[in-house]
C-alpha cells in the first residue's frame, strides 16, 4: 500500500500542504515502514488539480492525505478509486498519526473550491 | 471607431455610460450597442429591446472512443489547460477547463478523438431605441464567457461606431472585450476601490496598446485620489457624473438619464468628440 501526503517539503517531518494541487511536494509513504518518496509537483497555469491527480495515480497510491480537493482533483482521483482523507495538520508525520488513528475524515464530495490553492 | 466601456471594480457605472451614449449618439449617426457582459448582461434593462434573432454560441468538447483510445497518454501531455486527463485505465475530459482548440485530436495517434459541439450561450441582437443592439448570454453553469465575446465582436460592421459595455474585472472576458478597441473608456468612482480597480484597468488597456480615457461617475462621494492618479498617469478625465439623486431615481426606474435630462445629451456629444481626439493621439 502507498499513501501520498501533500507536503510543503521533502520529508515527513515537514509541515503538510493544506491544498492538493498546487502542493510543492507530493511525499509518498509505505505506512509500514513510514519511509517517504517526495515528488516535486510543478503545475502549470492551469489544469493543477487534474495533473496532480495524475501524479497520485501513476505513483499508485491508493490514499492520498491532504487539506482540502477541490472539484477536479476529486473526480480525477475518484476515477482511479483513490480515498482522500482530508482535514490534515502539523507535519506530514502528525497527518500519518491521525490517519491511522482514525481522525481524518473521507471525502465524500470536494472540500475545497476550484484555485483553493492560489488563495 | 469601437469604444470599450470598463471599468475594473463593477457598479461603477458602465451600462449607465454605455445606454445614455449611444441614445445620445443615436439621433446623429449609425451606432451598435453591445452588451459583452455575457455573465450578467444588464443594458437591455435600460431599453426597449425585443431580439429579432438568437443563435447559438458553443466551443468544440472532445470526445474519446475508448474502443481505439491505448491511454498513451498524448493528448494529456499536450493539453495546455489539462482538460483531458489518463488516469489509470481511464481518460476524463473536464469540459469546464476545454478551451476547444482541437490539439487533443491532432496529436492522438490513433485517431479516437473526434469533437463535438457544446453549447455556451446565444447572442441576441436586434433594432432597438434608434440603434442596433446585440448581447450575448452564457447558459446557466457555464463558465467561459469569452467565445461568446469574441462572436459578438466578429459580427460588428467596422463602418460604424460600436459601443462594447465590457464585464467588470480584469480577467479574460474584459480583456476579449478590450482587444481591438480604439479606445478605452474606463468609468470609475473616486473611492479607494475605485482607485485600485482602475489601476489595473490601465494596465490591462495599456498592456493591449489601446488608449484610455477616464469617466468619474457619482463625482462628490470620496476624495481627488482618483484625478491625482490621472494627472500623474497623463489620463485625460473626459466626464464627471455628480452623485445626484435625480440620477439615481431614474435609473432605480431603468430610465436611461439622457431622456429625462436632456442637457447630458449633449454632454455626451463633447464626451464622443474627446474620445475621437483621444483614440487618435
Amino acid at each position: 500500500m502507498t499513501i501520498c501526503i501533500t507536503s510543503t517539503g521533502q520529508s515527513l517531518d515537514a509541515p503538510i500542504n493544506p491544498s492538493f494541487g498546487r502542493a510543492p511536494y507530493f511525499l509518498f509513504v509505505d505506512p509500514e515502514t513510514e519511509t517517504a518518496q517526495a515528488v516535486k509537483n510543478t503545475p502549470g497555469a492551469h489544469g493543477a488539480g487534474v495533473q496532480a491527480a495524475q501524479i497520485v495515480a501513476s505513483n499508485k497510491a491508493t490514499v492520498v492525505i491532504t487539506g482540502n480537493v477541490g472539484p477536479n482533483a476529486y473526480q480525477g482521483l475518484s476515477a482511479a478509486n483513490i480515498e482522500i482523507y482530508v482535514g490534515a495538520k502539523g507535519s506530514g508525520r502528525d497527518a500519518l498519526d491521525d490517519y491511522n488513528a482514525g481522525r481524518l475524515s473521507l471525502a465524500q464530495g470536494p472540500t475545497g473550491a476550484p484555485h483553493g490553492g492560489r488563495r | 471607431m469601437r469604444i470599450a466601456i470598463a471599468s475594473g471594480k463593477g457598479g461603477t457605472g458602465k451600462t449607465t455610460v454605455a445606454v445614455n451614449l449611444a441614445l445620445s449618439l443615436a439621433a446623429h449617426q449609425s451606432v451598435q450597442l453591445v452588451d459583452c457582459d455575457v455573465e450578467e448582461p444588464n443594458d437591455h434593462i435600460f431599453l426597449h429591446f425585443r431580439a429579432d434573432q438568437v443563435r447559438s454560441v458553443g466551443k468544440l468538447l472532445p470526445r474519446v472512443d475508448e474502443n481505439l483510445c491505448t491511454y498513451c497518454g498524448k493528448c494529456s501531455e499536450a493539453c495546455e489547460f489539462k482538460a483531458i486527463a489518463i488516469i489509470g485505465n481511464k481518460i476524463l475530459v473536464y469540459n469546464d477547463l476545454c478551451h476547444g482548440c482541437g490539439l487533443c485530436t491532432m496529436v492522438c495517434p490513433t485517431g479516437a478523438i473526434t469533437e463535438i459541439s457544446h453549447e455556451l450561450g446565444v447572442i441576441e441582437s436586434g433594432e432597438t431605441d434608434g440603434f442596433q443592439f446585440a448581447r450575448g448570454v452564457l447558459n446557466i453553469g457555464e463558465v467561459m464567457a469569452t467565445p461568446i465575446i469574441h462572436e459578438l465582436k466578429d459580427e460588428l460592421d467596422p463602418n460604424h461606431l460600436a459601443i462594447l459595455d465590457a464585464p467588470p474585472g480584469t480577467g479574460c472576458p474584459t480583456i476579449a472585450a478590450i482587444h481591438g478597441a480604439d479606445i478605452a473608456l474606463l468609468v470609475t468612482e473616486s473611492t479607494p476601490f475605485g482607485l485600485h480597480d482602475l489601476r489595473a484597468a490601465v494596465g490591462v488597456a495599456r498592456s493591449l496598446s489601446v488608449p484610455v480615457a477616464v469617466i468619474i461617475n457619482r463625482c462628490g462621494i470620496g476624495d481627488d485620489r482618483v484625478a491625482s492618479y490621472c494627472a500623474a498617469e497623463g489620463i485625460p478625465i473626459v466626464l464627471r457624473i455628480p452623485f445626484s439623486r435625480e440620477i439615481a431615481s431614474l435609473y432605480s426606474r431603468g430610465i436611461p438619464f439622457v431622456k429625462e435630462l436632456a442637457e447630458w445629451r449633449d454632454r455626451f456629444i463633447v464626451l464622443y468628440e474627446a474620445l475621437k481626439k483621444v483614440a487618435t493621439s
